[in-house]
């Protein structure tokens, strides 16, 4: 039976301590097989961009890629299991493998076939993430539409992970240069489930260090981390290594209270993680109104790249993204300090606390913008699987199935309903972080408000 | 310091009596009457881009496509229909359901065919308000909740 205790942060239920999951997680096969099947997927995703049709609707790269792992990533694995994808991820498996020359054996004492360089210290953080995030954006109506594009711009991951695996240690690329593995980690703390060790003081009187440095039942953290002193799921791949090395089963994954870890004082607050909050939740607000608005203008704007109208819209994108919403919550944060008469942090400080409450909000927005497309645009996929490529095959029998939209009339209700629960848990939040400060509830009235003004403008985008 | 919760219990009710209020008021007239609404679709939008009627019109789309097949489906409605270059489609329907509703084409037609949207707004909007009332009241029951509970715990000796 799982094992529940009571811990800061609320209940915890140990999975590990069932015995089938932990000889599950130990065991490597299942992920292993899991991970082959994501691989092949990868590849025949961008096998279909390069050599497929060049109709988006028709090709097996962009609608598996940008709605049935989209959908699934963001609406169910992400809020129920926060990084467990990144343990299969394809893009990290082949540097790994050349890493550790190894497919699914340990090989103990055997240094990793890396330069092993150390990633630069003004790099050790997700600003970077941030930026190709960004920087993909801008193109996203391209790549989101060109099957070429997504096969080049998935391509150029895989060969950038593989490129980082053999020049730095570990897993550099999903650490510090992932666009997705940035905002997974960050929705993550949303997560019901965790990995974390059982007691810590049992960590601090081990010398070893197995968890960081290896032994003969699996590797080092790949992540870079020590488990030890974890406290949230942001930069956890949930790989389970630690799990596998550790002598004296002390490292568990638990069910717990989803958003734990945006409760106040767990963890450092950074600002490159506070900036990654803001920017996903003002992506998700500009993508849903060129994406799934009615201004055609605009949507031709973003598309036709480095064009004038796309500069226009790359620089509105970045500065709305950069400044105007930093700014209102900024505005929000320092009205706060002014109704609560509280001056006891610096003004960045409160900022940067305060953008966790975006967390639930913008998981919750990016959950209601792929509702839309993703139930309107789920049946392109059912032709694909008998004919990936667009080449008139029919191998299961359903190529010709028609484009049936799911569910058009609820979508919106669905999304009300989403948007409204990410505000409770994000009002949750600020209330939290305000009962940090001296005056506490009028202090967080402000950035409530703000929060509140978001969800109305999804609201507005969505139903107006 | 705690907000006192008898004024937040009372805005909350205030905004929640407005809220209702506005929504049980009349939903506007229904004069019930044809409306023939001319749509151009070419790749990779609708012109126009947003149509409005009033609720009980019959309404009577007619999609002229000008430069590939491109179709309308709309919404809510779950109704389409195709038009080739030279053959315009018609989708006749009566606009008996309040609110916006999106349409897209609904065959594929190129890169950005996923996209290619446009908006029916049929009568008052009363999905929009609803959905602007229930956040009203969640904001405000959630500040309550939240904050008072927050300032109980403040007070409390640690």
């Amino acid at each position: 039976m799982a094992r529940a205790v009571v811990e800061r942060g609320g209940r915890r239920i140990e999975l590990t301590h069932l015995l089938w999951f932990r000889r599950a997680i130990r065991g490597r096969w299942i992920q292993w097989l899991v991970a082959i099947f994501m691989l092949a997927g990868f590849v025949l995703a961008i096998l279909a961009g390069l050599f497929g049709t060049p109709v988006g609707s028709r090709n097996f790269g962009v609608i598996f890629v940008w709605i049935v792992w989209w959908a699934a990533l963001i609406a169910l694995l992400v809020p129920v299991t926060g990084r467990l994808w990144c343990s299969v991820c394809p893009l990290p498996l082949p540097g790994e493998w050349l890493q550790r020359r190894a497919l699914i054996r340990v090989r103990p004492g055997r240094r990793l076939h890396t330069l092993g360089l150390k990633w630069p210290r003004t790099l050790r953080n997700i600003w970077l993430q941030n930026g190709v995030f960004l920087g993909v954006a801008l193109f996203s109506a391209v790549i989101l539409t060109h099957p070429r594009v997504t096969a080049l711009v998935m391509g150029g991951y895989a060969l950038a992970a593989i490129l980082l695996s053999l020049l730095f240690e570990r897993r550099v690329f999903c650490r510090f240069v992932c666009p997705v593995g940035g905002f997974i980690g960050l929705y993550s703390m949303v997560a019901p489930l965790e990995l974390r060790v059982k007691n810590p003081a049992v960590c601090r009187a081990h010398k070893t260090k197995d968890c960081c440095t290896g032994n003969e039942n699996g590797y080092g953290c790949p992540w870079m981390l020590y488990p030890g002193k974890l406290e949230r799921n942001t930069y956890c791949g949930l790989c389970g290594e630690c799990v596998r090395t550790c002598p004296l089963d002390n490292v568990a994954i638990n069910l717990r209270t989803p958003g734990a870890d945006l409760a106040p004082r767990v963890g450092e607050r950074r600002l490159d993680e506070a900036y990654k909050g803001l920017i996903m939740l003002t992506s998700a607000l500009l993508y849903s109104a060129v994406f799934l608005g009615p201004w055609a203008g605009v949507k031709e704007a973003a598309y036709n790249v480095f064009t004038l109208p796309w500069l226009g819209y790359a620089i509105g994108f970045l500065v709305a993204n950069l400044l105007v919403v930093p700014g209102l919550l900024l505005g929000a944060v320092a009205l706060g300090r002014r109704l609560g008469r509280t001056g006891d942090q610096p003004l960045r400080q409160s900022f940067v606390e305060y953008a966790y409450a975006l967390v639930p909000l913008g998981l919750a927005a990016w959950v209601a913008f792929s509702l839309s497309f993703v139930l309107i645009n789920l049946s392109y996929a059912w032709p694909l699987l008998s004919d990936p490529f667009g080449w008139g095959w029919d191998l299961f029998g359903t190529a010709t199935m028609p484009w049936t939209p799911y569910f058009s009339g609820l979508v919106p209700t669905l999304q009300v309903a989403v948007l409204l629960a990410g505000l409770v848990v994000a009002v949750n939040v600020v209330f939290k972080i305000g009962s940090t400060h001296a005056a506490r509830v009028r202090a967080a009235l402000p950035v409530a408000g703000f929060c509140s003004l978001v969800t109305g403008g999804f609201l507005w985008l969505y139903l107006g | 310091m705690a907000p006192n919760p008898s004024h937040l219990a009372f805005v909350g009710t205030l905004v929640l009596a407005l809220a209702l209020g506005a929504l049980a008021a009349p939903a506007g007239a229904e004069d019930g009457s044809d409306r023939v609404v001319h749509i151009t679709a070419r790749s990779f939008a609708f012109d126009p881009e947003i149509v409005r009627v009033n609720r009980g019109d019959r309404v009577v789309i007619e999609l002229e496509s000008v430069d590939a097949t491109h179709g309308i489906f709309l919404d809510g409605y779950e109704l389409s229909a195709k038009a080739e270059p030279g053959h315009p489609a018609q989708l006749v329907f009566a606009a008996d359901k309040t609110g916006s509703f999106r349409f897209r084409c609904s065959v594929a037609c190129g890169n950005l065919h996923p996209f290619m949207i446009g908006q029916l707004k049929v009568g008052r909007n009363l999905p929009l308000q609803r959905a602007l009332v229930a956040l009203a009241v969640v904001t405000v029951g959630a500040v309550w909740f939240y904050g008072t509970r927050s300032g109980r715990k403040g007070r409390a000796p640690d």
